[in-house]
């Protein structure tokens, strides 16, 4: 091969880098390679250290959910022809793909309301700025409403946008109250606002009436952004587009994808016909071949930074689309019947859960209704509990001091979460050990 | 043309011959099977999901619900399996041979990193458990963090970007972070990036709020180095160059660009799209590089999943490291992990860019392939991956146009143009014509500085047997082009589908499905 290039060696192809940047052997300080074994082995070790979901009594959420994935989810996501593919721009040969997008597009919009949905965004949190940043565009107003219900880290990444965009983000506090902060969120609408965000259910687990809110918002020519972080919920809940929200972003994680530690996850982004050329992130149509027949393309790409560069919608490239493909696997499974059932089965759990905590002296549950997390006042701050019940194989919930450290007054408050995963002895681990560790 | 049979899949020829095509009842051809769409298949009760039996669920009366189930079709196991399965035999992957994706460094995916991903301890824990219960995870995290540092030679890395865009961003709002510190972020607005830049570049600089200010490339495929000098001036924040550059070239005067900005009070970001390039031979921060993403789906090897999810960590200079977004994993005086997830402990840090600590399942396998192949084989790597880009520009460019050929050694990726097709015969009848022969097609008119551009990137992972036979169908393909070949206009014909109708899909958009 040099020898048709011309090249005495692989290190003469690198004759451009100066010679003063250009290292002569491997950088110095780091091991060589490692076998296939010595790696496995090298990682499993470091997994060994952890508590994981599976092993014990397990209550987190707060913008993560743990669900059972069948089996058949994760096998065929690592067919190497969904797993090693790129991005579809040649669609002649990535009908498989195209055609699971469009499904997903289908589902993510029949799951919230809304007439199109794209093809995924990074996760909830960034398909929430990117909704912000929409409805900026749409009613060419730079303000907008961020409910107290919002998860703070969801508020934080916004803010951190908008803090270099100029845009103006009113962000409400959160409140451990029984009831979502509808009125403040309402209030606080007006003709300067270009949306409201409203998440559904909300941090605490309450379910805002976003039917009222949208309303509020529309007289003021504002729009309803609705964020749902645990769309398990919507198989119990009526679909926030069709209780007026304009834009439905969302964390797809919950279903198909799995806890993963944070990521990859999946932003899922839903909204009206009408604002479809304002959409952030890819999306997949349905057109024709050369023969007539039925396929799939990429489409309306000249909202994307690679036609429109500095005038896109956005600048997301790369998606979650394998997070997209296990969503939709997923659901597929389930059918809006499983779904039912899933949400059913998470939100009976929560309700025995929530049951058996009041009964524990000192511990007080917030809300007045949930879906299948709720907030519970403790005697000690939460946190500290928290550790207590890790010492005892439990994991108990999220401390709501862990998403809003500046919130003194919030130390106290725990986030529970349940699902279809948790048993009957999971519930009865939690509270003994929640007795244990308050006595 | 005969009628379509019912399924769509393939025109019904009807031939008795002996061996010749025959219209088949089902419309698949043997292998070839079209799959319906779920929505058609699927019925609204249909359920393949084997529930636990249920114990009296309990439920709240005070519970807001919905009277219907979402109209959402399920199958049952084995049709779900086999919906899915049939749909995958449609894609073209790394898996089934060469997917020469310039800048997008489709490599082989070691399966290996595929079971380490999924071991409990990463891909069963929450991201808000205390942290003294995945003090593995954390650990990975970290030596992932040392890595990439030690590899770029630069001060930290913040790990949360989701992909190359976000890490962009990310680099960007570092800068910003910076300039506001120094009380300059009003004045200094404007963003150079050169015309050869991917569209994330200046997309990614209007979304973090500064303008675009483009330079020109010269002759010879590298950044026009006085027209940028001539720019620099009290209103550049920094400038935004990909290095090797997109038209497959080192840029020889990075270290000149890296000292002039700094004497001109802005910063360096580099797009690591191509670190492929030089991974364990060059650190960027000997360049004088100031933030730089690195896609993990590309140089480490972490699966492209047919659009994502990547990862794109950002790796810091000593300026722009004190900005750096939480939450971050940093280690104590004895090497311990921990995690930083509060604004009150690194009150510079610019923010936050997504709701947890990034992705975690990319982590887990770039660490896995950083490990397997140690500092000896990154830097084989690299030298492989240019050796094979070489070697493609040295077997074509008798036969296409390589505008740069001249300019020096590519690194791991070769340029060429339309230049001397046939008239009527355009770079994307080269790349259809390439389907046909088994492959997938090159990255196709990138960068827009060269005319109907081929940016081909073989990757390290091809062996010379696969190149060669690349070659072949390229030189064949080049030549009809040439010749003006009209059987190449109409492909391909051995797709699952032909020419897809793109002006259709976007004049009516149809993007869920309605019934009929």
């Amino acid at each position: 091969m040099l020898g048709t290039i011309g090249a005495a060696s692989v290190d003469a192809l690198f004759t451009d880098v100066p010679t003063d940047a250009l290292q002569s052997g491997p950088i110095p300080g780091l091991p060589f390679h490692a076998s296939e074994r010595a790696v496995e082995r090298h990682m499993a070790a470091l997994s060994a250290r952890a508590l994981t979901a599976d092993q014990v009594p397990f209550f987190l959420g707060a913008g993560a959910y743990r669900h059972h994935v069948p089996a058949s989810v994760d096998h065929l996501i690592q067919r190497g022809e969904f797993l090693t593919a790129y991005t579809p721009y040649q669609p002649e040969i990535a009908q498989g793909t195209l055609q699971v997008l469009f499904e997903f597009q289908t589902q993510v919009a029949r799951l919230f309301g809304c007439e199109v949905a794209n093809a995924s965004l990074y996760d909830g949190s960034t398909a929430c700025w990117e909704g912000i940043a929409m409805a900026g565009r749409i009613t060419r107003r730079r303000r907008a409403i961020l409910s107290g219900g919002l998860n703070p880290h969801y508020a934080q990444t916004c803010a951190t946008m908008a803090r270099f965009t100029g845009d103006d983000l009113v962000v409400l506090a959160p409140r451990a109250e029984a009831e979502s902060d509808d009125a403040d969120v309402i209030a606080a609408i007006d003709a300067t606002v270009s949306c409201v965000v409203v998440q559904y259910p909300d941090l605490f687990g309450r379910i805002p009436d976003l039917a009222a809110i949208a309303e509020a918002a529309h007289a003021a020519g504002a729009l309803l952004i609705a964020v749902v972080t645990e769309p398990v919920a919507l198989g119990l809940l009526e679909s926030p587009g069709a209780l007026g929200a304009d834009i439905v972003v969302g964390e797809g994680q919950s279903i198909g994808v799995g806890l993963q530690f944070g990521g990859p996850y999946l932003g899922l982004f839903a909204t009206r016909e009408k604002f479809v050329r304002q959409m952030p992130g890819r999306l997949c149509g349905e057109t024709v071949d050369a023969e007539g027949r039925r396929g799939f393309v990429l489409t309306l790409s000249t909202r994307e930074q690679h036609i429109r560069r500095e005038k896109a919608t956005s600048n997301i490239c790369t998606n979650s689309g394998l997070c997209a493909l296990a969503f939709s696997i997923h659901m597929t499974l389930l059918g809006g019947v499983g779904l039912g059932r899933m949400a059913q089965a998470s939100h009976a759990r929560a309700v025995t859960t929530a049951r058996r905590l009041s009964a524990i002296p000192g511990v007080e549950v917030i809300n007045r209704v949930w879906f299948n997390e709720f907030a519970v006042r403790l005697p000690r701050p939460a946190a500290e509990v928290v550790d207590a019940l890790a010492e005892r194989g439990v994991l108990g919930g999220v401390p709501l001091s862990r998403l809003c450290p500046d919130r003194a007054d919030l130390g106290d408050v725990l986030l529970v979460a349940t699902s279809e995963c948790t048993l009957e002895d999971d519930i009865a681990a939690l509270a003994s050990a929640l007795e244990e560790v308050l006595a | 043309m005969n009628d379509l049979n019912p399924s769509g899949w393939r025109p019904s020829t009807g031939s008795s011959e002996p061996g010749a095509w025959r219209p088949t009842v089902t419309g698949h051809r043997a292998l070839e099977q079209d799959e319906p769409l779920l929505f058609e298949i699927g019925s609204l009760d249909g359920c393949g999901v084997d529930f636990d039996e249920d114990d009296g669920a309990e439920m709240l009366d005070a519970l807001p619900r919905r009277t219907t189930p979402v109209a959402l079709p399920g199958l049952s196991e084995p049709e779900a399996v086999r919906h899915y399965t049939r749909l995958s035999r449609q894609n073209y992957a790394i898996d089934l041979g060469l997917f020469p994706l310039g800048s997008c460094t489709m490599k082989h995916n070691p399966r290996l990193n595929e079971k380490v991903a999924r071991m409990p301890g990463f891909a069963s824990v929450h991201p808000l458990q205390p942290q003294q219960t995945v003090e593995g995870a954390l650990e990975v995290i970290a030596q992932l963090a040392d890595w990439l540092v030690a590899l770029t030679g630069m001060a930290s890395v913040a790990m949360t970007p989701k992909a190359g865009a976000h890490g962009e961003l990310c680099g960007l709002l570092a800068i910003r972070a910076a300039l506001e510190a120094r009380g300059e972020a009003d004045a200094r607005r404007v963003i150079l990036v050169p015309e050869s830049a991917h569209g994330t570049n200046p997309a990614t600089a209007a979304f973090a709020g500064f303008t675009v200010a483009p330079i020109p490339a010269n002759p010879d495929g590298r950044i026009d180095l006085a027209a940028l000098l001539e720019r620099l001036g009290d209103d550049v924040a920094g400038v935004m160059i990909t290095n090797p550059n997109t038209c497959g070239l080192f840029e020889r005067d990075m270290k000149t660009i890296a000292d002039a900005v700094h004497a001109a009070g802005g910063y360096v970001y580099c797009d690591g799209a191509n670190f492929n390039a030089v991974v364990g031979r060059v650190r960027p921060g000997d360049l004088g590089v100031d933030a730089m993403h690195i896609n993990l789906h590309k140089t480490f090897s972490t699966p492209h999943g047919g659009g994502g999810p990547g990862a794109g960590p950002v790796v810091l200079s000593q300026a722009l490291a004190p900005f750096a977004p939480l939450p971050m994993v940093v280690r104590d005086e004895a090497g311990k992990p921990r995690l930083i997830e509060d604004p009150a402990e690194r009150t510079d840090a610019f923010g936050r860019m997504c709701a947890f600590h990034g992705q975690m399942g990319m982590f887990t396998r770039a660490l896995a392939y950083i490990l397997t192949h140690g500092a000896d084989g990154l830097r084989q790597v690299s030298g492989d991956a240019v050796l094979n880009a070489n070697y493609l520009l040295a077997s074509l460019k008798d036969v296409l146009d390589a505008p740069f050929a001249e300019s020096g050694a590519c690194m791991h990726e070769a340029l060429f143009s339309d230049a001397g097709f046939a008239e009527g015969f355009s770079t994307l009848d080269l790349a259809k014509g390439l389907i046909d022969e088994g492959f997938h097609p090159m990255t196709v008119y990138f960068p827009l500085v060269v005319h109907g551009a081929m940016l081909v990137e073989p990757t390290e992972t091809e062996s010379k047997a696969a190149l060669d036979q690349f070659i072949a169908a390229m030189r064949d393909l080049a030549r009809r082009a040439k010749d003006g070949d009209p059987a190449l206009k109409a492909a391909p014909v051995h797709a699952p589908r032909r020419r897809l109708d793109e002006t259709l899909a976007a004049r009516k958009p149809r993007l869920v499905w309605k019934e009929a």
